[in-house]
């Protein structure tokens, strides 16, 4: 099956962690919230699918490129 | 006998009335739904306070006798007024705003895509299309170009100019300015709606950009400071204290400097620029078709800079190999990081892969200098 793997855009704080492995999501639904420049940004799903992995928690500093999660589509 | 003639009830007309409300507005705005509190919640307690008749805090004395509301040729003798003479007019309290906030400011996104640069200037054309409207409608040159100024979405600019060119416009132009920019989430995505197509607000761009050395983090401020000066010299003030700021945060030795300048000292500034142009408008001073007019107008302004922006950026894509996302050109109006903020949303709305927040702060805060340059641009051939 497809994935889709969710990068880290921008160095940030990951203030909440929306998903957990085995949910359903459609594209447009939060991932999680990341703090970056002093603003909460949301990073959504970009495809409908299941997540499969989540590669962060809240509170957490994260860097580009770092997986945020992986979701797999038909 | 203390009675109600000795109380502000006395002096109380329908025109306090109307600015008690306005006032209000603004608290409710700030604090209800968190729209720039921090420049909302005092300039809206500051007009209440005006309003509130004999309170003699804008007071000032003209040829021996005290006159209530401000007065540009009189001595200032209230609280606020007094403030505002040497605060605003002497013109500390603006610059001073632009070193903290050059000390807040990262250039990386901009030293990374240096042609968001361009796009910072395009947004400028806004600015001088709401000085030409602000003309034909009968306001003589300099306050027009106090009026086009609230275009480039700069509150200390607006203030800075407005002070030199027109400054019995001081309170309108300046609430204008920092109203609109509480009010870009409002103002923008429509214009920026009507001039793109979902496709395009969809376009991908990768979210990293390269890295940025420090050397090129450190010299930019000195060399965009000299540079931007000898072009311009009358933005000095703005720019100079501008990119002090940004090379006290770059400079990696002096963060005790850089903290202080980017929280408890822009902060206190942020403080006394609030109560100060809430202050200025008093029934007496603000009820004035003119000024009326210049909020009017200030809508226009905004909404011609984010117009510009957009456009640029669409005029740059028929040149560029790898399309950018034309809604980054709309952040070109500087309102940091609130014109960044709205990019990033509705680039999200149309395509959920887009994270266009780095992409958008480059045009951001080249807007600034690209407001502080055309205030120095204007004063040249005026001031």
């Amino acid at each position: 099956m497809p994935q889709e793997i969710i990068e880290v855009p921008i160095t940030g704080k990951i203030i909440s962690v929306e998903v957990k492995p085995g949910d359903e999501v459609k594209e447009g639904d939060t991932i999680c919230i990341l703090e970056s420049m002093k603003m909460e940004n949301p990073i959504l799903a970009p495809v409908d699918g299941t997540i499969t992995e989540v590669g962060v928690t809240a509170e957490q500093v994260v860097k580009p490129g770092e997986t945020i999660a992986i979701i797999e589509y038909q | 006998m203390f009675g109600l003639f000795e109380t502000g009830f006395a002096g109380f007309t329908w025109g306090n009335g109307v600015m008690l409300a306005i006032g209000a507005v603004f608290l409710y705005l700030g604090i209800a739904k968190k729209m720039e509190p921090l420049l909302l919640v005092p300039i809206g307690f500051g007009v209440i306070l005006v309003n509130l008749p004999f309170g003699g805090l804008m007071e000032c004395i003209v040829q021996g006798k005290v006159v209530e509301a401000y007065a540009i040729g009189g001595e200032p003798a209230g609280l606020l007024s007094r403030l505002f003479r040497y605060g605003l007019v002497w013109e500390f309290v603006p610059c001073f705003i632009f070193l903290g906030l050059g000390a807040m400011t990262d250039f990386g996104p901009l030293i990374a895509n240096p042609k968001t640069l361009i796009l910072g200037a395009g947004a400028q054309f806004g600015v001088y299309a709401a000085f030409f409207i602000a003309l034909l409608l009968g306001f003589n040159i300099n306050e027009a170009c106090s009026i086009g100024i609230i275009g480039g979405a700069d509150g200390p600019t607006t203030i800075f100019l407005t002070n030199r060119l027109a400054p019995h416009l001081i309170g309108a132009t300046a609430v204008a300015a920092y109203t609109y920019m509480a009010m870009v989430p409002i103002i923008q995505p429509p214009v920026i709606k009507a001039l793109t197509t979902k496709k395009e607000r969809a376009i991908y761009m990768k979210p990293q950009l390269r890295p940025v050395l420090k050397l090129e983090k450190v010299l930019f401020p000195v060399i965009g400071a000299i540079t931007i000066i000898l072009l311009v010299p009358k933005s000095a003030p703005l720019i100079g204290m501008f990119m002090a700021g940004n090379l006290l945060r770059e400079s990696g030795v002096t963060d005790r400097l850089a903290n202080t300048a980017a929280t408890a000292f822009i902060d206190i500034l942020t403080i006394l620029l609030g109560l100060c142009v809430g202050a200025f408008m008093s029934a007496g001073v603000f009820l004035k078709p003119a000024s009326l007019m210049v909020f009017g107008l200030g809508v226009a302004a905004f909404a011609a800079s984010t117009f510009f922006g957009v456009i640029l950026a669409k005029f740059m894509n028929l040149f560029l190999k790898e399309k950018i996302n034309p809604m980054i050109g709309a952040a070109g109006v500087s309102a940091v990081p609130m014109a960044a903020r709205v990019v990033q949303r509705m680039g999200q709305e149309a395509n959920p892969r887009n994270f266009l927040l780095m992409h958008a702060m480059g045009p951001n805060v080249a807007g600034v200098i690209g407001t502080a340059t055309a205030a120095g641009i204007f004063l040249g051939m005026l001031g």
